[in-house]
């Protein structure tokens, strides 16, 4: 084999560069875990931001990496909500890892036959169907009763302990490293993904899908497996929430649950899968602080977060994970053209 | 059988005076607003305060309802719309999004969370009936009135010189500007008519839709139903599509109660798969 | 010689609109043709009708001898049917690098690894990088495409199409809009085009048109109006009075 080219050798690091770790990406996950130590007395709400931060990861990789806009996400959640706690339920699995694979499983089933959906139409389309999917399936779950408690929720779910030695403690402390430990191996599989040529074409197809087709990426089929992960990973995050509350109701598939999940996605910025982790964090404060404040009027506080930030521009304000985000996607964000 | 027929009618017209206003928004500047049903609850609240606590007559009431979401609609247009036209539908999503939130909420607030209904004439109260069939007074006056307005809608769009800027505005706007239309004009004024329509529909709809504060979020689905599946290119998409999701869901109600919204969410989808652009939009030919 | 890209009585009709009638075309093996017309003279139509952005109403494409009327147009790029845009189609969130890594993965047939870090395969490094080189592209390859000079872009346009390993390139005005200083890198860029590849030039500027191709066909009203030599071409009165007037006066 020849020696490479200086050029080559360049682009070998050029592209190389994107799956390399920055020191900040270790301190974000040293400060992450480090948490189950330091504020023990606050494992239950991280537990939820465990969960959530999951969700919109998932959402990040369908919307911030491939574009498609989706207003019906909470139908994988739900899906894998149900799925884990009837798994639970009824003894079928009874592990809890294996059973929120099996949920994650479930949901990606479901998100494999629905991208066909997904692959016609503009924007509008999308949205409306993928809507259409989350409200027959919560339509499903309701007349389905006798499976699903209906609109009580799925009661009397009792978890085993994790891979058999960790109970689900009341104070949420096992069910927190056991949320944990999952984003975190979840995570490192998008990155994963998202750097190789997968990924990027990915990127290419959100950026300019008639170009993509044009330089003979298979577009549809690259759109069909990003949303079937997609679903995978939004199954996992609502097995999760079933597995640490023991329980599963309607609620999972709500409209409100999508439209909050673009907002922790936005707050924490999209297509560099550190947004979905950061929005979930500043989401449950946000709402924790609200809560106290104005419960009744909560929404009306995320109603005007979203306005705002769509009227000064999502980029402006969330200017502040530029260096983060250049790490990631190995952006050379500082540089302008010689 | 047929006073199924009759109330599906009834709830399709009034479907279709609340969504079209949202279907030349969307066609016009292709702008995916998800708030088109908070102007409609300003428009029930309206007719309710007006009617239950200041006893103005029912008639003027309505008309004040379409009046004051005009306003409302033309306020927000110039305040808040103008900046996300440009925006990608992302963008617009998440704002009208927003929007909807904080208009329940404020809603919630100022009325209370509880349903309310307005005091209506006794002249609307009551069946009568024609060849064996009981029609509900009310819902006769609501196939009146947006029936009417329909076909004004119709003769506006297609007969005057109004309605031909805006038709040309909606096929291309760059060209429409080249003719020296002033398409902000024509869009703030189309929006404020359109808020205007929803508030009328929220107003005559108090009766039969119901209204709380949960009204924008209730009846979204319903309206992009109506735009999606009639298509932006013509106000008779739009007013077919409302018939058919009027009537299939009042029947779907009627004789399947347990599948409850299951059919009509079912044949949208199916709708949306077999035709991407609307079950009534001209064959696309590029 | 061969026939690298044939077509055989194309018929496109949009409603009662016939936006390509009857054409006929057949062009060898390493040419360099021209596609010229006058403006709704049907060039855009065709070229996407030979790339499969738009089906045919009738008539058939030929690629090599193989028939591609009814294939996917990421299978017509696969098998050499490669083009590029008269406005820039390119990925502004990505850099050069990355636009290039792409067309070469997918030459390669892995340009749908998921788990596979991309840059881990040293001939791909070398493919890009030889492209960088040959294109100018190297000194800007970690630049974000949507801030690079027009000039740079337009190159990049044409990179990615090679980068295609094309057997047929269709370039749909490749000048368009490049300030003067900067055009001579593309058109230097242009001649030095691989022999074996076959090159169509859709373009309005005259110039370009005769110091490159050797033949030119001329589309008027969707229909082949005539083709020939390009010197030919140049000469025939009939052209003129449709069409090159002016500019061949001038």
């Amino acid at each position: 084999m020849t020696e490479p080219t200086p050029t080559a050798k360049l682009a070998t690091q050029g592209i190389l560069a994107r799956a390399r770790w920055h020191p900040l990406e270790f301190v974000f996950w040293i400060v992450a875990f480090g948490s189950i130590w330091f504020a023990p007395n606050k494992h239950l709400i991280l537990t939820e931001i465990a969960w959530l931060a999951l969700f919109a990861l998932s959402l990040d990789l369908i919307l911030g990496y491939a574009g498609i806009l989706s207003l019906g996400h909470a139908a994988f959640f739900g899906v894998g909500s149900y799925a884990a706690a009837l798994l639970a339920k009824h003894g079928i699995v009874t592990e809890p890892v294996l059973a929120l694979f099996c949920a994650g499983l479930v949901a990606a089933v479901l998100g494999f036959a629905t991208s066909f959906l997904m692959l016609r139409g503009a924007d509008l389309t999308r949205l409306m169907v993928s809507l259409g999917v989350a409200l027959v399936l919560r339509e499903l779950a309701n007349q389905f009763g006798w499976l699903t408690g209906g609109a009580d929720g799925l009661q009397g779910v009792t978890m085993e302990p994790i891979l058999g030695l960790f109970r689900f403690d009341m104070f949420g402390h096992n069910g927190y490293v056991y949320c944990l430990v999952v984003l975190f191996v979840l995570f490192l599989a998008a990155r994963r993904l998202m750097a190789s040529p997968f990924g990027l074409s990915l990127l290419a197809i959100k950026g300019n899908p008639l170009r993509a087709r044009a330089i003979g990426i298979g577009v549809d089929m690259r759109l069909v497996a990003i949303y079937t992960i997609g679903g995978f990973y939004a199954g996992v995050a609502g097995g999760l929430l079933a597995q640490t509350t023991a329980f599963s109701s309607l609620d999972v598939f709500s409209f409100d649950r999508s439209a909050d999940l673009l907002l922790v996605l936005i707050i924490g910025g999209t297509g560099y899968l550190y947004g979905g982790i950061i929005g979930a964090v500043i989401f449950k404060i946000m709402q924790d602080y609200l809560a106290l404040w104005s419960p009744q009027y909560w929404p009306f506080w995320i109603g005007l977060v979203l306005v705002v930030m769509v009227l000064v521009g999502r980029d402006r304000m969330t200017r502040w994970s530029e260096p983060l985000r250049a790490l990631v996607n190995r952006l050379d964000w500082r540089r302008t053209p010689s | 059988m047929l006073t199924i027929l009759f109330d599906g009618i009834a709830y399709g017209m009034l479907l279709f005076v609340l969504a079209c206003g949202l279907s030349v928004t969307l066609g016009l500047m292709n702008l995916v607003n998800l708030a088109h049903g908070a102007f409609a609850m300003a428009g029930g609240y309206v007719l309710v305060l007006l009617v239950n606590d200041l006893g103005v007559p029912f008639w003027a009431s309505i008309v004040c309802a379409f009046f004051v979401s005009a306003l409302i609609g033309l306020v927000m247009e110039k305040a808040l719309y103008v900046h996300i036209y440009r925006k990608s539908h992302l963008d617009q999503v998440l704002f009208t999004i927003g929007l909807v939130f904080m208009s329940v909420a404020a809603a919630d607030y100022a009325m209370g969370s509880s349903q309310v209904f307005a005091r209506i004439p006794d002249a609307l109260q009551g069946q009568i009936h024609v060849f064996g069939i009981g029609m509900g007074r009310y819902r006769l006056m609501i196939i009146a009135i947006c029936g009417g307005l329909a076909l004004a809608l119709q003769y506006v769009l297609v007969y005057t010189r109004f309605g031909s800027r805006l038709r040309a505005a909606v096929d291309d706007q760059r060209v429409a500007r080249g003719l020296g239309i002033n398409v902000g004009s024509i869009f703030a004024l189309t929006f404020a008519f359109g808020s205007g329509l929803a508030g009328l529909g929220g107003a005559l709809g108090t009766e039969i839709l119901g209204l709380d504060p949960t009204f924008p979020l209730k009846y979204m689905i319903y309206f992009l139903i109506v735009v999606t599946v009639g298509g932006t290119s013509s106000i008779t998409g739009p007013f077919l599509a409302s018939l058919l999701l009027g009537i299939a869901d009042v029947a779907g109600k009627y004789y399947v109660p347990k599948l409850g919204a299951f059919v009509i969410y079912t044949i949208m989808i199916v709708v949306l798969i077999w035709r991407p652009q609307g079950l009534f939009a001209r064959a696309a030919n590029k | 010689m061969t026939v690298a890209l044939e077509t055989s009585h194309l018929v496109k009709k949009f409603g009662g609109l016939t936006a390509t009638n009857d054409v006929s075309i057949s062009i060898k093996a390493g040419a360099r043709h021209a596609l010229i017309g006058p403006n709704g003279a049907g060039k855009t139509t065709l070229i996407n009708l030979l790339t499969g952005m738009l089906k045919p109403t009738s008539g058939r494409v030929m690629l090599g001898g193989i028939d591609i009327t009814n294939m996917s147009p990421q299978k017509r790029v696969r098998l050499g049917m490669v083009r590029t845009f008269q406005i820039n189609q390119l990925f502004g969130d990505l850099t050069p690098l990355e636009t290039i890594g792409l067309a070469i993965s997918e030459q390669h047939g892995d340009g749908a690894d998921f788990w596979r870090v991309a840059g881990t395969k040293a001939g791909v490094n070398q493919d890009i990088a030889d492209i960088l080189d040959r294109f100018r592209l190297a000194d800007v390859m970690n630049t974000k495409t949507s801030i690079l000079p027009y000039g740079k872009q337009r190159l990049l346009e044409i990179a990615v199409a090679i980068a295609c390993k094309p057997k047929v390139l269709l370039l749909d005005e490749p000048a368009a809009g490049v300030p003067d200083d900067e055009r001579h890198e593309i058109l230097t860029s242009i001649a030095a085009l691989p022999k074996d590849v076959t090159v169509v030039l859709i373009e309005h500027d005259m110039d370009i048109v005769f110091s490159f191709s050797e033949t030119i066909s001329v589309l008027v009203n969707g229909g082949l109006f005539t083709e020939g030599p390009a010197a030919e071409v140049a000469r025939d009165p009939r052209v003129k009075a449709v069409y090159l007037g002016e500019s061949l006066d001038a």
